[in-house]
This record gives C-alpha cells, sequence and structure tokens, in this order.
C-alpha cells in the first residue's frame, strides 16, 4: 500500500494547495475553534495554570538534565521487570530491529495504537514490505490508514476529515456497512471491524507517554481502550519511543498527565491510563508473553547537546500548540510534510531531518506567540525558531556544534543585505537620506515585493517623515 | 511603583525620550505628534533623539543576529539618562523590552541591555500606566474595534492598556471582534516569504474586524497596520474603514469640543 507522501522541502507548494481547499480549511478551523475552546474551559483558573506549567517544565527539566543517567536507570528497571530493552540510533535501525522482533517471534499480523514514533520510521511500510499486516487500531489512525495518507495531527490523525469523508471511506473499505452519518453508528462500524483485528493478531505495538526509570513502568495515554487491546491481546508487546520519553519518579507522572490531557483534549483524566510492567507472569492468565521497549535518538541528541535546542525536548507531545497556531489551522497538518506537523514539527523536524529539508518550516511563522502561551512545558517556541532561522543561514558559532544542515539555507546576498541594512541604522545622516527605508530595504533584499502587492495596495507613504516634521517643529520652536 | 499585571510600574517622570520606530516614521508621522501632544499634556517634557533608526527587530526575526545587534547597540547608546523611552509600537517595544536582553544575555552588554530594557515602554503602557492618564471625550457617539500585535499583547500584554484608555472615552463604544487574538498575518518577512499564508491570514483578519461593526478600527502597532489597512485598500474598502494609530485616536476624542473634528 502506498502512503501519500508529502515533504518538508515542499512544504510552500503543499501549503499552497491546502490553502485552495474549502472544505480543508473549514474542517480545520472547526475542529481546531472546538479544541481551543475545551482546553479554555479546562483551565478556568489563570494562576493555577501557570503554576501547573511551572510545575511540568521544572519536572521535564529536571529529567532532561539527567537522561543519561535516568534512560540508564530506565534499562535496567525494565530489565528487572522482564522488559527488554533495544536501542536505535536512526530510523533504519529501529525498523530493522522492529521487523527482527516480529520475525523471530514468527509474528505476521501486527496491530498498532496510536504512535507518532512509529509513523516517524515509517513502520507500517517497512513491515508491509516484508508481508507483515499492520493494521492501526486507533480510531483515527485507522481512518488514514483506509484513506491511504497520513496523520495530520498528533493527538487527532484524522482531524481532516469530517464525518461525510469517513462515512464514503467506510463505504469503499468496509463490507456491508449501512451508510450513516451518526458520529457514533461510524464509530461503532469502525469498532468492529477493528475488534476481529486484535483477536487475530500475534504482535501488538504501541507508543508510551512516560517511561519511569525509577520503576521500569511504560505508561499509556488513550481514550479507546485499543491501547489496552494492543498492549495485552497478542502475545508480544513492542513499545517504541523517543529517548526524550524517560522521568525520574512515578511522582513526575500524575502533573505531567494531568497537564497533557487537559491541553489536548481538555478532558480532566483520559478513559484509559495503561501502566505496563513486564509481561505475563505465572501464574497470570492473560497479558503479552514477551514485552520489548525501543528507545529510539534518530535526531533527538542533536537537539539534546544544545543548552538552547534542548527545550525542544521537553515536549509531551498535547498538539495545543497547532490547535492554536493561525499557521497550522490554515494550511493543516499534511502540508508542513514532517511526522510532526505546526509549531512543534518546526521545532523538532529540523533535527529529525536537518536543516536543508526543514529551512522553509522555520520562517513560516509570523513569531505570533500563540504557541509558547499555551504550551504546559512552556517551550519558548519562537525563540528556538528564531535560533533555527539563525542556523539555517550562518555557520555554527565557535564553541557550538553544528547542526544537520547548518548554513545550507545561507544567501550570500540576503546576507549582504542584511549588512547594509545595519549599517545604515546605524548611520543616522545618510538613514535620513534614505528615510523611506522600508522601501530601500525591499529593493536590496532579495524577496518579491509582489508577495507584499498580491492582496495588499502599496503602502501610502507620508509626505514627510517623521523625522521632517520634527526638524521643523524644533526649527520652529528654536524661532518662537 | 505600582504593579499590573507582570511589571512594576513607576511614577510618572517629568522627562521622556521618544522612540518613533521606522515604520511610522514613514507611514503615519501624525500617529507620532498625535502621542508627543497627548504626553506633554500630561506635563511631561518628550525628547526626541534625531538619531534613532530602526530597533533592529527585522534583523534579529530573520536569524541574523550580528546585525541586529549592532543596531540594537547603536540605538541603546541614543538614550544614556535615566528616563523612560516611550516606543510607538508593541512589537518594536516587545524588541527592546524583551529581546535586547535575550540578545545580549552573557554578553559585556548584559547589564546595559537588562536596564535598558526596564527603561522600554509601549505608548498606550506608558499613558495608562505610568502617566495613568485622564481622558475626557469630547466627541459624538461612535464605536471602536482595537486590534493588538501578537508581540504587544504576549510580550508586554499592551492590549490591557489600550482597552484602558479607550474604556474611558465615554461616547466610544468598544467593540470586540472575533479571533481577536489572532494574528494578522504580518510578522515581518514571513509576509513576503509565505505570502500566502498571510494573506489567507489578513483576509480574515480584516472581515473578523470589520464584521465588528465599529465605526474605526484602531491600532497601537504599525506593523499591523500596514498589513490590515493594506488589504483592506486592496479590497476597496480603506476609504470607510481604516486603521489608525491608537495616540491619532485619542487625541481627536479628547480635544476641547471647540477644536474638535474627529
Ligand atoms: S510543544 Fe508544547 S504545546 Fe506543542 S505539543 Fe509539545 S508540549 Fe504540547
Amino acid at each position: 500500500m502506498s502512503v501519500q507522501h508529502y515533504q518538508a522541502s515542499q512544504f510552500k507548494r503543499q501549503a499552497s494547495e491546502s490553502l485552495a481547499d474549502q472544505q480543508l480549511r473549514q474542517n480545520f478551523r472547526g475542529a481546531m475553534d472546538y479544541l481551543q475552546k475545551k482546553r479554555k474551559d479546562a483551565f478556568s483558573d489563570e494562576d493555577e495554570l501557570a503554576q501547573l506549567r511551572l510545575h511540568a517544565e521544572n519536572i521535564r527539566q529536571r529529567c532532561l538534565s539527567k537522561l543519561p543517567q535516568l534512560l540508564e536507570q530506565l534499562e535496567q528497571n525494565c530489565q528487572a521487570n522482564g522488559i527488554q530493552v533495544h536501542w536505535a540510533e536512526d530510523t533504519r535501525q529501529a525498523q530493522q530491529l522492529i521487523a527482527d522482533l516480529i520475525q523471530q517471534a514468527g509474528g505476521k499480523k501486527v496491530v498498532k495504537g496510536k504512535s507518532m514514533v512509529t509513523e516517524e520510521i515509517e513502520l507500517n511500510h517497512h513491515l508491509e514490505s516484508l508481508g507483515i499486516e499492520c493494521v492501526e487500531s486507533d480510531m483515527g489512525e485507522y481512518i488514514v490508514q483506509l484513506a491511504e495518507e497520513t496523520p495530520s495531527h498528533i493527538i487527532m490523525p484524522a482531524i481532516h476529515k469530517n464525518k461525510q469523508q469517513v462515512a464514503d471511506l467506510f463505504l469503499e473499505h468496509i463490507k456491508d456497512f449501512n451508510y450513516t452519518l451518526s458520529v457514533d453508528k461510524l464509530i461503532q462500524t469502525g469498532r468492529e471491524a477493528l475488534r476481529n483485528k486484535f483477536k487475530q493478531a500475534d504482535v501488538g505495538i504501541s507508543g508510551v507517554n512516560f517511561a519511569v526509570a525509577e520503576t521500569g513502568t511504560l505508561c499509556l495515554v488513550e481514550n479507546e481502550g485499543n491501547g489496552r487491546m494492543t498492549t495485552t491481546v497478542p502475545p508480544l508487546h513492542i513499545a517504541v519511543t523517543g529517548i526524550e520519553k524517560v522521568v525520574e519518579h512515578l511522582s513526575d507522572v500524575p502533573p505531567l498527565f494531568s497537564i497533557l490531557t487537559r491541553s489536548a483534549t481538555g478532558q480532566h483524566i483520559t478513559t484509559y491510563f495503561n501502566m505496563i510492567s513486564g509481561p505475563r507472569r505465572s501464574p497470570e492468565r492473560d497479558g503479552p508473553q514477551q514485552v520489548h521497549l525501543v528507545l529510539l535518538d534518530n535526531g533527538r541528541s542533536q537537539a539534546y547537546a544544545d543548552d538552547v535546542l534542548r527545550k525542544t525536548l521537553q515536549c509531551i507531545r498535547c498538539g495545543a500548540c497547532m490547535n492554536h497556531c493561525p499557521v497550522y489551522t490554515r494550511v493543516g497538518g499534511h502540508a508542513y510534510g514532517t511526522t510532526y506537523p505546526g509549531p512543534i514539527g518546526k521545532i523538532i523536524s529540523p533535527h529529525l531531518q536537518g536543516l536543508e529539508q526543514t529551512s522553509d518550516l522555520v520562517t513560516a511563522s509570523s513569531l505570533c506567540g500563540a504557541c509558547e502561551e499555551v504550551c504546559p512545558v512552556n517551550i519558548p517556541i519562537p525563540s528556538l525558531l528564531q535560533r533555527l532561522r539563525h542556523d539555517a543561514k550562518m555557520p555554527a558559532e565557535s564553541g557550538i556544534s553544528s547542526l544537520k544542515g547548518q548554513a545550507s539555507a545561507a544567501s550570500f546576498s540576503e546576507h549582504n543585505a542584511w549588512r547594509f541594512w545595519a549599517w545604515l541604522s546605524t548611520h543616522p545622516k545618510i538613514y535620513h537620506l534614505a528615510t523611506r527605508m522600508v522601501l530601500t530595504l525591499a529593493r536590496y533584499i532579495p524577496l518579491p515585493m509582489g508577495a507584499w502587492t498580491r492582496c495588499r495596495s502599496k503602502p501610502e507613504l507620508a509626505s514627510q517623515s517623521f523625522h521632517q516634521q520634527m526638524k521643523q517643529r524644533a526649527n520652529k520652536g528654536a524661532s518662537l | 511603583m505600582n504593579q499590573v499585571g507582570l511589571r512594576m510600574y513607576p511614577s510618572k517622570p517629568s522627562k521622556v525620550y521618544f522612540y518613533a520606530t521606522c515604520l511610522l516614521d514613514v507611514l503615519d508621522p501624525n500617529g507620532g505628534l498625535a502621542a508627543i501632544e497627548l504626553l506633554e499634556r500630561e506635563g511631561i517634557e518628550v525628547i526626541w533623539v534625531e538619531k534613532q533608526s530602526c530597533c533592529g527587530q527585522p534583523a534579529y526575526t530573520s536569524g541574523y543576529q550580528d546585525q541586529a545587534k549592532t543596531v540594537a547597540l547603536s540605538q541603546m547608546a541614543l538614550f544614556p539618562n535615566n528616563y523612560p523611552v516611550v516606543v510607538m509600537s508593541g512589537s518594536c517595544a516587545g524588541m527592546m523590552f524583551k529581546h535586547y536582553a535575550d540578545l545580549f544575555a552573557a554578553s559585556e552588554h548584559a547589564e546595559k541591555a537588562q536596564a535598558f530594557s526596564q527603561r522600554v515602554f509601549e505608548f498606550s503602557e506608558f499613558l495608562a500606566r505610568v502617566c495613568r492618564a485622564n481622558l475626557t471625550d469630547t466627541g459624538e457617539a461612535s464605536s471602536v474595534v482595537l486590534h493588538t500585535s501578537c508581540s504587544g499583547r504576549r510580550e508586554m500584554g499592551i492590549h490591557t492598556s489600550s482597552e484602558a484608555l479607550l474604556a474611558q472615552l465615554d461616547n466610544v463604544e468598544l467593540k470586540q471582534a472575533a479571533y481577536d487574538t489572532e494574528c494578522c498575518g504580518f510578522g515581518g518577512s514571513f509576509a513576503l516569504r509565505h505570502a500566502e499564508i498571510s494573506q489567507a491570514m489578513v483576509e480574515d483578519k480584516a472581515s473578523h474586524l470589520k464584521l465588528s461593526g465599529a465605526d474605526y478600527l484602531v491600532s497601537a502597532d504599525w506593523g499591523c497596520l500596514a498589513n490590515i489597512n493594506g488589504h483592506l485598500a486592496y479590497r476597496g474598502e480603506a476609504s470607510m474603514f481604516k486603521g489608525q494609530h491608537l495616540a491619532s485616536f485619542l487625541l481627536k476624542r479628547t480635544k476641547p469640543a471647540s477644536e474638535a473634528k474627529a
């Protein structure tokens, strides 16, 4: 099965196509309005929210500051619990590792719980190429899989589709489907189709929301119960996660969990919260016989190595930043061409894919700060974007290691234009001669001014600048 | 000193520096003159330093930190005395208040930048929170809708001070636009690099502002105004409904009745 492919390097074209799709824009605007309201209602007290965010930020920063040590501790405690731990440096290693685990167990049918990391490593695609069936069990993921698409949102993968589109899809793919537009009935239909898959599966693959170092416990947050089924019904369970998801203590989980669900969907708690602490033990009669944890780096250690960019890894993947982003709301998730879209996607994708591929993403923001304002762990997304804009154009400063794709978007003429601008701005006499600086700037920077006038009239310049008028005022004052 | 939100405000000074900003300089000198008149009415001497140019934000947001630093240093040097610096735009004020300190963090200029940023006030913030101006409305009944820039709102909290000033005008109804906290799509070079996305944003913004039903549109930021007015003019709607600087509006509304013509 081929999945519709978008690329980060094609962001502008993809965004342009999304903008022209009125249905898509309506679907996103409606969904984002709904999610914004849900979040707002869940945090009625501003001061309390500020405290919760600070607390969550502190937990994440503490855990990251001890990351190497916590990962070791996690490995030891997982192993003591009977969870086998594996490390993958990149996508390819992770794919291979997981495929090997499945093949060694003679697995043929996989059910997957929702996991963005497995999207990141394009696991379905890889397993299918090896003849292993891989079915998404989260309703949203299932819908995008039927449509041969990728998720357009990290929490709600099929948010770009409305109920008509889902009903049409079911009609095409699910036998004996009685066409309906009732959301309840649609969900019921999907659940029945999936129920059979659970019974047949010999492998369950899931993500992880928090991996607790001190106890070797994997926590999984979900609403549909498919996560519970995926991790308990098949004999083999493989959990896949990024190395940054580790927390130190069990007591770190409740505050993060609570702010995660409220920020994401406005829920005070999700319907299911799974704590996985090992395979079936005798005399237990259910649960998987084997549990494996795959820890993936895939560029995260690059962000980790830099004091400022490390903040990117504080993320708990709540999706609030995209729900509140005016750009995401208008172009939707697919246009980004990355696994993680929206503001978090713009700051993490450069580490996963390199700046060469993602330099258009880091500029695709008005730096309005709506994301930072809602991020439950206070990631300063706009300043990180500015830092990445710098890194896309300039070599690393001494003492700081280069990022993948550092300076790949360097432009000699643009750099010169800014040098000229800085010179002009610090030479007031000449600056005054060129008072109409904005236009001067536009002339020297290789940016098409036509981009401005495509939907705006040319700016009306004052006949005399403020500087000139103040000069006259001063002269008048002197002569009085 | 009095605290509003996160910031402590000093009592009203006798002198201030005036920072016009590069956009107001070429697009709306009258807005600047109006602000000076309002400040002088508060009994404050307004000092105009002619050598000022631009706060450095365009280079900063484009990723050219070195050029931004050069310009920022030159601007700070122009305002040596310990007077407040009143800035005519929320985003430039945000740059000088928040990002100068970031730019020079852990450098030899850190302390200077920190001290300077504490002296920076956006115009409406200064008029409402420091001067605690009392405005008397002399105009006819009308309504207004306010657009606050994102950096002004999120870095400086100035939507509250702009609203507080407008609320003092007895004959003016402050209308609320839908999605009023959403960005207008300007974002400096963003509007040029990602023109189509910016267009989608300004189209929505202009529509929401118009749909508020207000007679007038005001903002304390010429970045957003250039964007929104430009789009309104493109649509052919600017003659009816065109944004003006908050200072111009406040001055017109508070002229003695004999002079008023707003
Ligand atoms: S960056 Fe913040 S708001 Fe965005 S997904 Fe991560 S935690 Fe949530």
